[in-house]
This record gives structure tokens, C-alpha cells and sequence, in this order.
């Protein structure tokens, strides 16, 4: 059985040193071995930005495909072959500004998939322009006056968005993140989870310091029930969003596969090509 | 006695124009003859006019026809509208309903049935559509039987009475017109056809077809005009094969979709018009530098922008061969029949697997629906070729190292593996890659990577890359086009050839890598060449300049105001030249 060792490949990130983005790959490499995947049958696939890269810091299948598209993409993998593990990743701008629209169809259409965004609440790669989760008044190079537009609230965007599976996790708590990515991957149906994985170049605001003093566990809400849409919603606008943990789990509404009426049970990818005569004369026939 | 038909329907958008022509020319197809149909019509779904223009003939034929024979009227606007299609012994059949008024410049007869008085008086309005189609029959002097089979397949379904009640309207229609049909009135009757059994299909018909044919069990799409019937055909019968289509949120959404389908291992699809064309283009980059399998549909519409929607253009074709930022192989495939569209689609999924590139097959609107006569469709010519795909088991690869997905070959060709497959680990990126897709921004592994590409497309193998009728040796005029200009291509040419002028057509199927050696001695033995296309720049004129020379001889005959070609449009500018 592979460990995760297995997920280790020999390319050397070019993240910034103390990235949060370190973290995620190794919890991804974690969760995947804990699941007992074998990393032919992980595919991850990415956005395009700093996190965008990390497809290709893991010893799996890895798509590294256009900016804001990961999603669309990741969707069309799982499609052909049900029987991958499909995680698809990338930042806050690629999931929250230019991939939005997916972001949300993704949550609704349900797809068994795990979402995986690294929120930085700034824009790294392009060295540092203003983020959708940048908070208003947040000054870039972009807004030098500060931010006057609101940030989103990607949590509670979910859940409005008929989510089934929210989640939220810090890049420092190794431990609380890889269990959650194993409670995505095992999730039957979509799961988004945000984390929050400063950027120690461009953001001197959002800091690895910033976020222990400003993030509340949700295990440590007393009476928390995350089958509870109410209270998760609740909970978030309480916390302006700045919790981590399971929010929120829908483990009853089924997965887009499950409800697609025909779609084959094995592997789209193993399915025989060739139509047999008689069926294309039938095709046929319903032309004359 | 005639050989062919020319018959229009017209009416209100909504008021059933679209199921009187269906009616009309499936129960026609069935006796054996060719028929094509055409159908005006504005992006809206209610009100508006709409006709359907029918024809009926005893051979192929595939564009609409200059004149017309028949006008059937569901209001004032329709007459006001298409009587000037009319010839001297042209007929109108109109609604009495609107009291219609007979045109002055015209010496077509105009009839006035009460088709709406005969309907309601048998149970329902709505069957006034019938009425019409009965006082189509007496013109014709056609047996009303032959609907029997049809009404039955439409109305079955909601009780014999309803069956009856249809024929019984079609047989007043026939009745009454029979009895104002006056001694000097020329009947319209049609020599016998063969009545063997052939499609009668639109083109999006052919695709959609073609792409289950072609092992294609996956789309992804979002509705546009004129390409939605491929995703509709598809979601009906794709579950019966396991496979499914996604209705996606936007256009770049789709075409991911089926990149990322294709990628781990399906045939995947991904069907759209210009405005979705440009919003795709991207994501064709994409596919073209990770090598991945795609293969996308364009139904030109008229451009740019929203343009016109519902009519017929033909401006996409630069933006096909040119279009994503930064350069990548690409196949252009543009069927000129519904017959080509079948077997083109079919056969872009081999070529994409082949290739490893984005194939686009190239539609318009004409062709994609219009409804044509199709003679029966060779199933056994379908292949299913899936190029370098590495079926068997991969040796262990040391010290964690990629499968070389993207290996340099003398072909350009790499191996490809898809997810799931043990040793074939490998990265995949749109940023230039190495061999094992580990990006790279060397000098030396650009231009490995870029001739590699390239490489792949040099020697494409397309069966039939140029329909040619080329009779003559040396030619007064070469004819060029693409696409449905074909039908209107071919009868203008019988007539220039009746006047004198020796002419040869070459209709471009492969469009793009473009088949130069195929062109080249047509247009070297061609005193002029015409490139007939409905687009206002003269895109394939312009791509012909550019790849076989011969600037001089080329003359653009354009058309781009929405309306497809007629024959006498190219005869006339065709002559012109001389």
C-alpha cells in the first residue's frame, strides 16, 4: 500500500520559503495515502497562479491547465473515469474571481470531486494585486487607496449554492487539514474546502500570526452541529467566516453520478467505441 | 408532368409553419424523392415571420431553388414577402381568414381557403396546418393516402380520433382546393418517384450521429443557435451507451469539460456557434499545447458579436485556423453534405487521437439545418483509430520519474497514457513542458517541444481532402467553396456549362492543414477562379492566395447579408467574369 511518500515526486517547488502552500501539498500527500489511493488513480488537477502549480509537485496524475478552468476540467476527468480520485485546486483568485462561475455550478451540479482552494486573499504570481477575499480597505498595488470593493464570503457563498460538503482549515494545523481532505475525498458528492495558506511576500496583513489570533475552531463552538445548514450559516456570519473545521456535510443528497440516468458504472474511459450494426440501423432509421 | 417542386410555407413564428413542412416533406422523402428544405426564421419564439421552403425532386439536389411553385399563406406578410419568388404560373394558397390580397406585379393565382373554417369546423383550429397541406395535394394531384403513415406517427400517440380527425382535415383541404382548381390552371403533378428509402436529416443531425458512430460518449455544451439539436440528440441517446451530456454553465466550461473528459480517456465533445467559438478559443490552446484530444463543432451563424443568430455565414473560418493566442497544430474539417458531416465527425475523433490536437469540424448554419435527402450511410466506413494510446502494461519507471508523455518522435507523435494507467505518471501543463511535462523555459526544449508539435500535422492523412468535379483539362473558371455553398455550386455550374463556359468546382473539405497539392494543378489549368463564400472579406479566397499563389486569377463572390447562395447568384456573377 503506498504511504505517503509515494506522493512525492522529484520536483522542487517554487513556492516562496514559508508559503502556505507547502503545507497543502504534504496534507494532500497525507490524505491520499491515508485513503489507501495509489497514486495512479489520484489525479490532480490545478489553476493557474502559485498554487496553480502544485499538479505538478505531486506523484499523481496532474493537470496544470488555464487560469480559473480547473474545475470544468476536473469535472470532465472524473466523468471519463469514476473510478479516479479527482482533486482539483488552485487559489482565490483562480476559484473566487476568474472561475467563480464554475465554482458555484460546481457546487451545485455535485460532482464527486474535492475542491481544494488555497486562499491567500492576494494575488502572488502577478506580485500583489487585490484578491476577491481581499478585505475592503486592503491596500496593493492595484488598490493603492485600498480595497473599496467587499470581500467574498466563500463559505457561506456555498452554502447558498446547495453545497454538500464546506469545509475550511489553516495551512499550520497539518493534522486538522489532512483529516478534512480525507473527509472531502470520501465525500460522495463535491466538496469545497478553503485554506487559508498566507502569502509571506505580498500580504504583511493576513500573516501566519494574524490568523491564530483571528480563527476559531469549530470544535471549540460549544453545541456546533455541522448537519445544520442554519447554524453553519449562523456561525459564519458570527465569525465573519474566520472558522475552520467541517462546517457543513450533507451526507444524504446524492452525487451527480449517482442521479445521472444510463451513466455507466464502470470507467467511461473503458467503454467499448464500436457501436454494433444493428444499433446504428435503428440510429439510423429514425431519419426515414 | 415535372420533375421538381418548389413549395413555401409561411406564417407566424409559433403557428405550427415548422410542423406543415415537417408533415409535408417526411410523407414526400418516403415515396422516394430528394427533397431539401430551408427555413427562415428570428430568435424569438413567438410572432415574427417564418417560412419553410420545400423542395421536392427526382435527383439530388441540395440548395434551395431560385424560384417558387407553390406559396402556401398563413397571413398578409407572408404573400407581401415571398410572392416576387413566384413565377407566371406560380400558385398561392392562402388562409381566407385574412381576407389576402392579390399583389399587383404578379401573374401567380392566388387561392383563398378557408383553412382555419375548415379546421374549426372539424373540432380544432390548430389543424389548419392540415387543411393547407390538403390544398397542397390537389395542386399536385397527389393521392392524400400517402400522409396516412405520418399523421399516424405524429397524432398516434393521442388516440385514433385525433388520427382521423387530421386526415379528415387534410381530405376537406384537397376538396375544396380540387374544386376551385379551374380547367386553365396547370397542375403541378410530379413524375413517380423511385420510392426506395432514404434519411431525411439536418446536418446537426449527421454530427450528432456521427460523433456516437465515432465512439464520442461524452459532451459538454451550452445551448446556442444553430448548434443545439447536437447536445439534444446526444443527451437522448448517449445514457442508452453509458455516456452523458452536461448542459454546462458557460462555453468555456464546456469546452474544459471535454478537454478534461478527453484527457483521461474518453471521446469527448463539444459543440457550439462564433460567440461560443470565441470564448472557447483559449481553452483550444490549451488542448493544442498538452497535446490533448478534442473535437469541437462550429456552426457559423452570421458574426460578429450576436451578428445575426439565425442566419446563414460563413465568417468563422479564419478565426478556426488562427484563432488562440500563440500558435498550435489544429485540424479544420469543413463537410460540404449532411453525408460529409456524418462521416467528417466520425472520423475528427480518430484524427484528434491520431493528431493529439483540437480538431474543428466546421458547420454552417445552411447546412447544419437544412434538411436534405441523405442516401443511406455506410456504417462500415466508420473506423475507430486511437492512435498512440498505450494499451498494454508500462515497465517501472526508476527513481520516481515521469512516463515521457510528451517523448520527441520522429513523427512528433508521443505516446499518450491516460489516468489510472500504473508507470504512466506523467505532468501535464499548458506552460511549455519537457518531455515528461515538467515545465521548461529552455531555448533548446522550446523548439524541440514547437517542431514536435508541428511535426504531427505535416503528413495528415484525410481521406478526400478536395470534392472535385473537375471534367475539364483546362477550364474557362475554377469554382471554390466550402461547406453548403455546394448545392447552389453544382446547379450553377450545369448552367454555365450550358452557356459555353468549361468549368471545374473544387469544394475544400480538409480546410485546414490546407491541401495545397490537391488545389494546385485545378488552379494552374483554371483560366479564372471564382471563390464563392458568404462572408464580406473573402476568408477562403484570401487562404487560397496565401497557400497555392495565384493571385491573379481570383476573383472573391461574396455574399453576406444573411441569406444563403441561389444557383442564378453564382451563374449570374460567375458569367460576369467573361
Amino acid at each position: 500500500m503506498a504511504t505517503f511518500k509515494d506522493f512525492r515526486n522529484n520536483v522542487k517547488p517554487n513556492w516562496c520559503p514559508g508559503c502556505g502552500d507547502f503545507s497543502v501539498q504534504a496534507a494532500i500527500q497525507r490524505a491520499a495515502a491515508n485513503v489507501g489511493l495509489e497514486p495512479e488513480n489520484l489525479a490532480v488537477v490545478s489553476g493557474i497562479g502559485c498554487s496553480g502549480r502544485i499538479s505538478g509537485y505531486i506523484n499523481s496524475y496532474g493537470f496544470h491547465g488555464i487560469h480559473g478552468r480547473s474545475l470544468p476540467i476536473a469535472q470532465g476527468v472524473k466523468m471519463a473515469n469514476r473510478d479516479l480520485t479527482v482533486i482539483a485546486s488552485g487559489g482565490d483568485g483562480d476559484g473566487f474571481a476568474i472561475g467563480m462561475g464554475h465554482t458555484i455550478h460546481a457546487i451545485r451540479r455535485n460532482v464527486n470531486i474535492t475542491y481544494i482552494v488555497m486562499d491567500n486573499q492576494i494575488y502572488g504570481l502577478t506580485k500583489g494585486q487585490t484578491s476577491p477575499r481581499s478585505a475592503a480597505g486592503f491596500k496593493t498595488k492595484s488598490t493603492p487607496q485600498g480595497s473599496i470593493e467587499q470581500a467574498i464570503s466563500p463559505m457561506e457563498m456555498a452554502l447558498t449554492a446547495g453545497a454538500t460538503f464546506v469545509a475550511q482549515s489553516f495551512s499550520t494545523d497539518l493534522k486538522d487539514l489532512t483529516a478534512i481532505i480525507e473527509a472531502g475525498i470520501k465525500h460522495d458528492g463535491f466538496s469545497l474546502i478553503n485554506v487559508f495558506s498566507p502569502c509571506v511576500t505580498y500580504n504583511k496583513v493576513n500573516t501566519y500570526d494574524w490568523f491564530k489570533e483571528n480563527l476559531t475552531k469549530l470544535s471549540d463552538v460549544e453545541g456546533y452541529d455541522n448537519s445544520s445548514r442554519e447554524l453553519a450559516m449562523q456561525t459564519l456570519m458570527k465569525h465573519n467566516g474566520l472558522v475552520t473545521g467541517l462546517i457543513y456535510q450533507d451526507t444524504e443528497r446524492k452525487s451527480y453520478q449517482e442521479l445521472l440516468s444510463g451513466y455507466s458504472e464502470t470507467p467511461l474511459s473503458q467503454a467499448d467505441l464500436e457501436l454494433d450494426q444493428a444499433h446504428f440501423d435503428k440510429l439510423a432509421a429514425e431519419f426515414m | 408532368m415535372i420533375n421538381q417542386l418548389s413549395w413555401k410555407v409561411g406564417g407566424q413564428q409559433g403557428e405550427g409553419i415548422e410542423s406543415t413542412g415537417e408533415i409535408f416533406s417526411i410523407a414526400l422523402n418516403r415515396l422516394g424523392y430528394y427533397l431539401y428544405g430551408y427555413r427562415h426564421f428570428s430568435s424569438r419564439i413567438k410572432g415574427g415571420h417564418t417560412n419553410n421552403k420545400i423542395r421536392v425532386s427526382t435527383s439530388q439536389v441540395r440548395s434551395i431553388s431560385d424560384d417558387l411553385d407553390i406559396l402556401v399563406a398563413f397571413d398578409q406578410e407572408t404573400i407581401d414577402l415571398n410572392y416576387k419568388e413566384l413565377h407566371d404560373k406560380g400558385i398561392m394558397i392562402a388562409d381566407a381568414k385574412f381576407d389576402p390580397k392579390q399583389p399587383e406585379d404578379t401573374n401567380a393565382a392566388l387561392f383563398a381557403v378557408p383553412f382555419t373554417e375548415i379546421a374549426t369546423e372539424l373540432g380544432t383550429s390548430l389543424m389548419k396546418n392540415m387543411v393547407a397541406v390538403g390544398a397542397t395535394c390537389a395542386v399536385l394531384n397527389l393521392d392524400i393516402k400517402v400522409f396516412e403513415e405520418v399523421v399516424q406517427e405524429i397524432f398516434g400517440r393521442k388516440g385514433q380520433q385525433v388520427v382521423d380527425k387530421n386526415m379528415e382535415a387534410i381530405q376537406a383541404g384537397f376538396d375544396f382546393m380540387k374544386e376551385k382548381l379551374s380547367d386553365d390552371v396547370e397542375l403541378m403533378e410530379l413524375e413517380k418517384a423511385d420510392g426506395l428509402k432514404r434519411l431525411f436529416m439536418i446536418g446537426n443531425d449527421a454530427i450528432a450521429l456521427g460523433a456516437l458512430a465515432g465512439g464520442c460518449r461524452f459532451m459538454a455544451a451550452y445551448p446556442i443557435t444553430p448548434a443545439s439539436e447536437i447536445m439534444e440528440y446526444l443527451i437522448k441517446k448517449l445514457p442508452a451507451l453509458g455516456g452523458s451530456v452536461i448542459q454546462t454553465e458557460d462555453e468555456i466550461a464546456a469546452v474544459t469539460m471535454a478537454i478534461g473528459a478527453n484527457y483521461a480517456g474518453v471521446r469527448a465533445l463539444t459543440a457550439s456557434a462564433g460567440p461560443g467559438l470565441s470564448l472557447k478559443m483559449e481553452a483550444i490552446g490549451l488542448s493544442g499545447i498538452t497535446e490533448t484530444p478534442l473535437v469541437i463543432v462550429d456552426t457559423q451563424r452570421g458574426g460578429p458579436s450576436t451578428g445575426l443568430p439565425t442566419k446563414q455565414e460563413q465568417s468563422d473560418l479564419m478565426a478556426m485556423i488562427y484563432g488562440t493566442h500563440g500558435e498550435i497544430p489544429k485540424i479544420v474539417l469543413a463537410p460540404s453534405t449532411v453525408q460529409e458531416a456524418f462521416y467528417d465527425t466520425a472520423e475528427a475523433f480518430n484524427l484528434a487521437e491520431e493528431y493529439q490536437c483540437p480538431v474543428i469540424v466546421l458547420s454552417d448554419l445552411q447546412l447544419s439545418l437544412g434538411k436534405q435527402t441523405v442516401e443511406p450511410l455506410d456504417f462500415s466506413k466508420v473506423e475507430i483509430r486511437r492512435g498512440k494510446l498505450v494499451a498494454e502494461e508500462l515497465p517501472e519507471i526508476e527513481n520516481k520519474g515521469y512516463f515521457k508523455r510528451f517523448e520527441v518522435t520522429e513523427d512528433g507523435v508521443s505516446p499518450r497514457v491516460i489516468p489510472g494507467m500504473k508507470n504512466g505518471i506523467h505532468h501535464v501543463t499548458g506552460v511549455e513542458h519537457d518531455e515528461t511535462g515538467k515545465p521548461s523555459e529552455s531555448a533548446a526544449n522550446r523548439n524541440a517541444q514547437m517542431d514536435k508539435r508541428f511535426r504531427k500535422i505535416e503528413n495528415i492523412k484525410f481521406n478526400t481532402p478536395v470534392h472535385k468535379n473537375a471534367p475539364h483539362e483546362d477550364a474557362d473558371l475554377l469554382i471554390v467553396g466550402f461547406n453548403s455553398t455546394r448545392g447552389a455550386i453544382e446547379e450553377s455550374m450545369s448552367r454555365l456549362e450550358q452557356d459555353g463556359i468549361k468549368v471545374n468546382h473544387a469544394q475544400v473539405r480538409l480546410i485546414h492543414p490546407f491541401p495545397t497539392d490537391e488545389i494546385l494543378p485545378l488552379v494552374k489549368s483554371a483560366k479564372k477562379i471564382a471563390v464563392v463564400e458568404n462572408n464580406a472579406t473573402g476568408q477562403l479566397a484570401n487562404i487560397m492566395k496565401m497557400n497555392v499563389g495565384h493571385a491573379e486569377k481570383v476573383h472573391k463572390l461574396l455574399k453576406y447579408d444573411g441569406n444563403p447562395f441561389l444557383p442564378h447568384e453564382i451563374h449570374t456573377k460567375c458569367k460576369e467574369l467573361f
